[in-house]
């Protein structure tokens, strides 16, 4: 009966009868909408994660999945005796350290000499990233063109400057080096953008300080410009070394793994075994491999993150 | 004296600026110009810049060289269907992630970031093997479904959640509005500027992507346009440049085009990822 005088519009029973589940219903509420989410990413992100792992300790095969074989640690202690594992992972390094490191040097002096406020800047900034929102197919493709060894405008430029003709993607040297070159050319847009975003972000009193104090411009390189990018410069690094390690399309499309074996990585490799192979055991091992070195620089990137947060 | 020299300094840069840019945008060019050469001024050595006449034939002989129709449907059904399920799901996660408190929040978030760290081609194998259980193998559901829950959505969504104000929600539950009335019809219009920017960044990448529907399709009838554009070259001999870069146009064109006209918004898209 006091609940009714408290509250006039409601009679006492039927409020407190109706107050539980409203309260109820605004605690699940946010389960309720991150749940979809959480759903797809349990079914398409972290089941996978558990589920390769455990298939790692099988031999099986996608031409028959209700037969598979414990084999324990077998696909992995397989994988490092084999000759050719040992050379994929040796590609896969050997591409990611040149395509990383050129990249981010490269992108760094291109951000340095573009990041200005006239129009001209702007439209290079553009052209350069343009090739980062072309499908990879397409690039590949092009390039392939680019790279004929007899009608190819590479060689044919070359020639008009009076050197001799490159072997591009028909030789076991040469071809990484062509891989390397286009996925530079591709991603150095992306790279230098964002360093011109961290350097647009660095406050503008610093560099007049710096100017008051007549500091040489490699000074103020070095002592505000490298230290005040190293967040940028460390995602850079990550998100370039993923991106490395699971080079494909260029692979796939222009050389199949070859010649000779000289430019097949970790995706393309697992792919081989686990499609075309159907060889399970050593795609899922290689797989998590894989899994192991993009986790572990993951786990870094967060480590990263942290400090960047303190820091600032 | 220093006037000489600045200017020359000046026009040593334009060369330079000239020439950075070339290197980007001339393969495109240059993919764009052997689209109109016949077939024996493509092999012409040296190279012609300009064609001798230009041939429209290639595109018609690339475009009827496979069902394209249905790959360019599939691309449109695959990259629209993908951008939808990501809009609807992403909405509701990321209004909870910034307007409630509630125990878990900190645990569920992170594990959303962690999704946005691992690339597919990491576990395409297992997603490969669940597909085949449920039997969606070489069907478009498989190229949607894997990534209907997109952790670069829910975090842009959420930080733009975050900045409306609180007096607007408030003033909206004083008018009894329910809170899903409120995050459909005020939320998500003040949250426009984001959505454009993610829904560019979801179409294009997922118009582009390649890897995923060559493990995931077998027949031409689940085919995107990227599978379509890749078989020309088995389909043509394998070296008509031509015609291949005459199929390649019909690909990277909707990009550039959209490119040209929304090129801050795609800039900002593609580089938001990094603050």
């Amino acid at each position: 009966m006091h609940k009714a005088v408290a509250a006039p519009e409601l009679s006492g029973t039927s409020n407190q009868a109706a107050e539980v589940p409203i309260d109820w219903m605004e605690r699940l509420r946010p389960y309720l909408y991150v749940a979809p989410a959480m759903l797809f990413f349990a079914l398409f992100f972290f089941f996978p994660i558990g589920y390769v792992i455990y298939l790692s300790f099988f031999d099986w095969s996608l031409l028959n999945l209700e037969e598979m074989e414990w084999v324990g640690l077998g696909n992995f202690t397989a994988l490092m005796a084999e000759e050719d594992f040992w050379q994929v992972l040796g590609n896969t390094l050997i591409y990611t350290v040149v395509t990383v490191g050129l990249g981010i040097l490269l992108s760094f002096m291109l951000a340095l000499w573009l990041n200005r406020k006239a129009k001209v800047y702007g439209i290079v900034q553009a052209a350069v990233f343009s090739p980062h929102i072309v499908s990879l197919v397409s690039i590949a493709m092009l390039w392939m063109w680019l790279m004929d060894p007899q009608y190819g405008l590479l060689n044919a430029i070359l020639e008009m400057v009076g050197l001799p003709g490159y072997s591009w993607l028909s030789d076991t040297k040469s071809a990484m080096v062509s891989l390397i070159l286009v996925s530079i050319w591709k991603g150095v847009g992306y790279n230098t953008l964002v360093f011109i975003a961290g350097m647009q972000s660095i406050p503008k009193d610093i560099y007049e300080a710096a100017d008051l104090d007549h500091s040489p411009w490699w000074r103020t390189l070095t002592r505000i410009t490298i230290p005040m990018l190293s967040p940028t410069m460390f995602f850079l690094l990550v998100i370039n070394t993923v991106s490395s390690f699971q080079v494909f399309d260029t692979i796939y499309i222009m050389t199949q793994g070859g010649p000779v074996n000289s430019t097949n990585m970790l995706v393309f490799y697992i792919y081989e075994q686990g499609m075309d192979f159907y060889n399970g055991g050593a795609a899922s091992a290689a797989s998590v491999i894989l899994l192991a070195m993009v986790g572990f620089l993951t786990w870094l990137h967060f480590r990263l993150m942290e400090k960047r947060v303190h820091y600032r | 004296m220093l006037q000489v020299g600045r200017t020359a300094w000046k026009t040593v840069e334009w060369v330079l600026l000239a020439a950075v840019g070339l290197v980007f945008v001339f393969p495109f060019l240059w993919m764009f110009l052997t689209a109109f050469k016949t077939m024996p001024e493509v092999y012409q050595f040296p190279p012609t810049w300009w064609p001798e006449s230009w041939q429209f034939e290639n595109f018609r002989i690339a475009w009827s060289s496979g069902p394209f129709v249905t790959y360019v449907m599939n691309s449109i059904l695959v990259a629209g269907g993908i951008l939808i399920l990501q809009f609807l799901i992403a909405v509701p996660a990321a209004y909870a992630f910034a307007r409630y408190r509630f125990p878990g929040r900190n645990l569920l978030f992170g594990l959303s970031l962690i999704a946005l760290m691992i690339p597919s081609q990491v576990i395409f194998l297992p997603v490969y093997v669940e597909m085949s259980h449920w039997g969606l193998v070489n069907t478009l559901w498989s190229l949607i479904l894997p990534f209907g829950a997109s952790a670069f959505g829910i975090f842009l969504l959420r930080q733009a959640f975050m900045q409306v104000p609180d007096e607007v929600i408030e003033a909206a539950r004083l008018d009894s509005a329910s809170e899903w009335k409120i995050m459909w019809t005020i939320m998500v219009p003040m949250a426009k500027p984001v959505l454009v920017t993610f829904g560019l960044f979801s179409f294009i990448y997922h118009w582009n992507d390649y890897f995923w529907p060559l493990i995931m399709t077998n027949s031409d009838s689940v085919r995107t346009l990227p599978i379509g554009i890749s078989m020309l070259k088995a389909a043509e001999g394998g070296k008509q440049w031509n015609v291949i870069m005459a199929g390649n146009m019909i690909l990277v064109l909707p990009i550039l085009v959209v490119f040209f006209f929304a090129q801050r918004h795609i800039i900002s898209a593609f580089v938001y990822q990094s603050k």
